[in-house]
């Protein structure tokens, strides 16, 4: 389609990036090579610890203590000169014109990359004031324009917020206002909305589009996320243990992939469609299931008390009147934004928090009835070993400090039914079961990765032989073809052993993709409860509806977020 | 690149997730881990050997020490420190390898009146090795008579530090006094570690009104000024206590206060900790809470709590020594570094003897080299925090 000759703003060659390990230098990034246009908006798509984080910082020269062993980046000037920014010292006068002014950053976590103690606007100022030759009143006015240009409401009063005063998509916002105050050719987007819902994602990807057309820079996009590639990406770079697989246009790479890796993270991707017919993965309920959990009018408040002479009682309606029932061998998903009560729900089910009033009636494997609400509930008749947890972060929900072994076998020492000998075996066919080898018993956590330990956590959820798993975003830290493969895992556990699972996520195509029946949570209100597909296809609530929008799509001709 | 390709292309199925190869890493444990970051502390290493040398020292007093740290010589108060030399010059043989030192000579000012000691050139005391000198009890039971080093002589003196008011050893009394200053302050850490840990993880695992009375009752004690508080405690200690009960005493009393430091440090991590996923995991499993926390919680900050205790070891010795200094902590004939200071209380006696000011000495360097070997082990306590 281009006629006139390549316009190349930055052009990255055989660039090499190292750390230094116990003396050695280990390469992180390979030979990557790659150029960027005027305009156009490159996704740099691979799993965590692929290197395109540490590629896209060093572009920036900021990937200390990472060092660039080798390779140039070009970064074109509007004369027609180059810039090679690889040849530049980190800290020399000419980076720093270029850091902020010519190249603007978004970093994926925006509570960590906003200082907490200096308000929103004097960031902005201070960026503007580094590049441009200002007063501090044109600065602040500057400020708030590039405030308005994110659409935060009310830019004149928010300029003089702090950070934690903002909710996290205000704060993504807030972070590209500042990327943006200098107007740079181009904007690195480090997996800017990964730690967000899918609805502020949809928000703020429309942002960054938006903005990119109004100034007509360059956009570096990178991402785990196939679906996030397949709306806004123009040409695609893949890369996987440090080296660049392949790029191409967008289109091009989805539809006839080269590597296998690729086609491997589309095929991943593609499972969680909101449209289309797939059958689940796992097997059916039967006909007439019966009722395993009952739960009636739950209500849950949070209070909290401050000051200490003259307390005041703040107090936050978590859950309200929420009843819902789960069947025998179902799969039950409980979607919501982040702050719609999802994950309390879950948490007072199995008595990590109090809830104030309602009723969770639980029918055990001997058919006896308990109330999961009462104190103590899951302790009586060993109800903890028939309904199991797993956390949302791979990171926190292990023990550092016990090797793997301990951290499976400790619900089985507690129940000391069983010698020494007999856990010891039955951890090693657990650890089989979930697709680990036996030679990693004596490991600390730290050694893996975030999907071999939720595959740990599945392993000790396992162990006592459960009937309910619940989930709580047990994929969402999860990069999506890793996501995959532990959602098949899980299809295959309840196949073969029979399972009920209460799955809480906030991406509806995931929930889709594993759940028979969905309920919506908003606010800490059930908006509605119905199979997969009447939730997915005929929504009857704005809410749902507008959850379902915000799902990416998986093809790059069908654009859903941006059109909408 | 090709690599990876061809390893991609080979493979039918291909398996993306386990790049982490688990066959190499994260064997080293717990303590190998916390062992590599602390050597890199050059600092905290050179500390760590300082200290070893000062409890060798301490544990081997009786051994060690030249002169019975007891043993009044009138002859020689306020002695300053000998001259001691390896090589000796003789006629007949020239140079030969014979270590001494030399004797004293008094000089009375016939003015003043005031006598003072000179080296006397002509008088050598022979340094033996291993000499039969007094007779004591290595740690209270096993009889000895030899020593490191000595002078055998019937009249001969060896006063490496000079001597005191009593004309006392002062090297001999520093050995000595190592042992209770420096026990002083692990057994009072270790007694204030135990109330520390108990009480701040009550206060930090329950919470609520348990909390709030506890850290109240801990500002409470933290807002008496110390020294008062030591000076009544002490002076209500029993006049006819052993030397050994008020040693004991003293401990207790320098523990009551100094475990609120560690009982807010523990609560602290015990907040924390609380809402970690891996901690509700453990109730799920069943576990009771003395169970969590002890196999799950405490574990995950002991070597926190190691660094902190270190800390707070160089308090406690100060606090003796600020109580002896004052003399209402141990007293004669127990020997601190504390008690030796006492002797420093006189400012016509520093001026005659500032040897008696060795024992500050020791006591500034012990307290920097705990210290910093603290730091060192705060800083390696973490093995997968991000400074590494």
């Amino acid at each position: 389609m281009d006629t006139q000759p390549v316009d190349n703003i930055l052009e990255v060659r055989n660039l090499r990036v190292g750390f230094g390990i116990n003396k050695t230098i280990v390469d992180v990034v390979r030979d990557v090579s790659f150029d960027l246009r005027r305009g156009e908006t490159l996704c740099v798509v691979g799993e965590s610890g692929s290197g395109k984080s540490v590629t896209a910082r060093a572009l920036m020269r900021i990937a200390r203590p990472g060092r660039i062993t080798g390779g140039s980046i070009l970064l074109r000037n509007p004369r027609g000169d180059t810039l090679d920014i690889a040849a530049l010292d980190d800290e020399s006068e000419q980076m720093r014109a270029v850091r902020g002014d010519r190249i603007g950053m978004v970093f994926q976590e925006p509570m960590s990359s906003l200082s907490p103690v200096h308000t929103i606007g004097a960031q902005i100022i201070e960026t503007i004031l580094l590049h441009r030759d200002m007063t501090q009143t044109e600065a602040r006015a500057q400020a708030i324009e590039a405030l308005r240009r994110v659409q935060i409401p009310n830019p004149e009063t928010a300029i003089d917020k702090y950070s934690f005063e903002f909710s996290g998509g205000m704060r993504q916002r807030a972070m590209i206002a500042m990327a943006l105050s200098c107007e740079p050719e181009i904007l690195i987007a480090d997996e800017p909305t990964t730690a967000l819902d899918v609805t502020t994602q949809a928000e703020i990807l429309r942002l960054i589009k938006r903005l990119q057309r109004d100034l007509g820079m360059s956009v570096i996009f990178i991402t785990h996320d196939m679906g996030v590639v397949a709306e806004i990406a123009d040409r695609v770079a893949v890369m996987y243990h440090g080296e660049l697989l392949e790029i191409g246009p967008v289109k091009q790479v989805f539809h006839e992939p080269k590597a296998p890796y690729s086609r491997h993270l589309i095929g991943a991707s593609n499972k969680f469609t909101i449209t289309g017919d797939h059958a689940r993965g796992g097997t059916l309920p039967g006909l007439d299931p019966g009722v395993m959990l009952d739960v009636r009018n739950l209500d849950l408040t949070f209070r909290k008390s401050t000051g200490v002479l003259f307390r005041k009682v703040q107090e936050f309606h978590a859950l309200k009147d929420v009843s819902l029932k789960l069947r025998d061998g179902e799969n039950l998903g409980i979607v919501g934004e982040s702050g719609s009560g999802k994950t309390t729900l879950v948490r007072a089910l199995v008595g990590l928090i109090p809830a104030d009033s309602g009723q969770a009636i639980y029918r055990s494997k001997d058919g006896r009835d308990f109330d999961l609400l009462q104190k103590g509930a899951l302790r009586k008749a060993g109800l903890n070993r028939e309904i199991r947890m797993v956390f949302q972060d791979p990171f926190s929900s292990l023990n550092p400090r016990m090797t793997v072994e301990q951290v499976i076998a400790e619900p089985l020492y507690l129940e000391g039914k069983r010698s020494k000998a007999e856990i010891r075996a039955k951890v090693i066919s657990l650890l089989d079961r979930v697709g680990l080898p036996k030679n990693v018993l004596s490991r600390y956590p730290h050694a893996f990765s975030g999907g071999q330990r939720q595959r740990i956590s599945i392993a000790r959820a396992l162990s006592v032989d459960p009937r309910l798993i619940i989930a709580d975003e047990a994929t969402s830290a999860l990069d999506g073809s890793i996501r995959s493969q532990i959602l098949d895992l899980m299809f295959e556990l309840q196949t073969e052993l029979g399972l009920s699972y209460i799955f809480v996520g906030h991406d509806l195509g995931v929930v889709r993709y594993f759940c028979d029946r969905i309920a919506v949570m908003h606010k800490g209100v059930l908006v509605e409860v119905g199979t997969a597909a009447e939730i997915c296809q005929n929504p009857s609530k704005d809410y749902t509806r507008s959850l379902i929008a915000a799902v990416p799509g998986t093809d790059p001709d069908h654009r859903r977020l941006l059109t909408a | 690149m090709d690599k990876t390709q061809e390893a991609l292309a080979a493979a039918d199925e291909p398996v993306f997730e386990a790049h982490t190869p688990l066959t190499t890493q994260g064997t080293e444990t717990q303590f190998q881990l916390i062992w590599r970051a602390f050597k890199a502390h050059r600092l905290a290493m050179v500390s760590l050997w300082v200290l070893i040398f000062l409890y060798a020292v301490a544990a081997f007093a009786e051994f060690l020490a030249p002169n019975d740290p007891l043993d009044v010589n009138a002859r020689y108060t306020y002695a300053p420190p000998q001259e001691f030399r390896w090589f000796e010059h003789t006629e007949e043989d020239g140079w030969a390898f014979r270590p001494h030192v030399l004797g004293y000579d008094v000089e009375v000012d016939p003015v003043a009146l005031r006598r003072t000691f000179v080296m006397d050139e002509e008088t050598k005391y022979y340094v033996k090795f291993l000499p039969e000198t007094w007779e004591t009890k290595m740690w209270g039971f096993i009889p000895i008579s030899r020593h490191l080093i000595g002078v055998e002589g019937r009249r001969d003196v060896l006063f490496l530090m000079g001597t005191d008011r009593l004309g006392r050893d002062l090297l001999s009394r520093l050995i000595y006094g190592a042992r209770i200053t420096l026990s002083i302050g692990l057994a009072g850490v270790g007694l204030s570690l135990v109330l520390g840990v108990i009480i701040g993880g009550i206060s930090g695992y329950y919470g609520g009104i348990v909390d709030n009375l506890i850290q109240r009752v801990i500002e409470f004690i933290r807002s008496i000024p110390p020294i008062p508080l030591w000076m009544g405690f002490a002076a209500a200690l029993p006049r006819d206590w052993s030397a050994l009960q008020n040693y004991f005493a003293i401990t207790l009393i320098l523990s009551l206060i100094g475990w609120t430091e560690l009982a807010r440090v523990v609560r602290s991590r015990f907040l924390s900790l609380k809402s970690e996923d891996y901690v509700s995991a453990a109730k799920l499993d069943g576990a009771g809470d003395f169970r969590i926390i002890w196999r799950h919680m405490l574990p995950a900050f002991s070597s926190h709590i190691i660094a902190t205790a270190t800390l707070a070891i160089p308090g406690m010795i100060l606090a003796e020594t600020s109580l002896s200094f004052l003399g209402l902590g141990l007293q004669t004939p127990i020997i601190s570094w504390g008690v030796l200071l006492q002797e420093a209380q006189n400012l016509r006696a520093l001026a005659d003897a500032p040897w008696l000011l060795i024992p500050g000495v020791f006591i500034v360097i012990t307290i920097l080299a705990m210290n910093f070997l603290g730091d060192g082990m705060r800083d390696a306590a973490d093995p997968y925090g991000s400074n590494h």
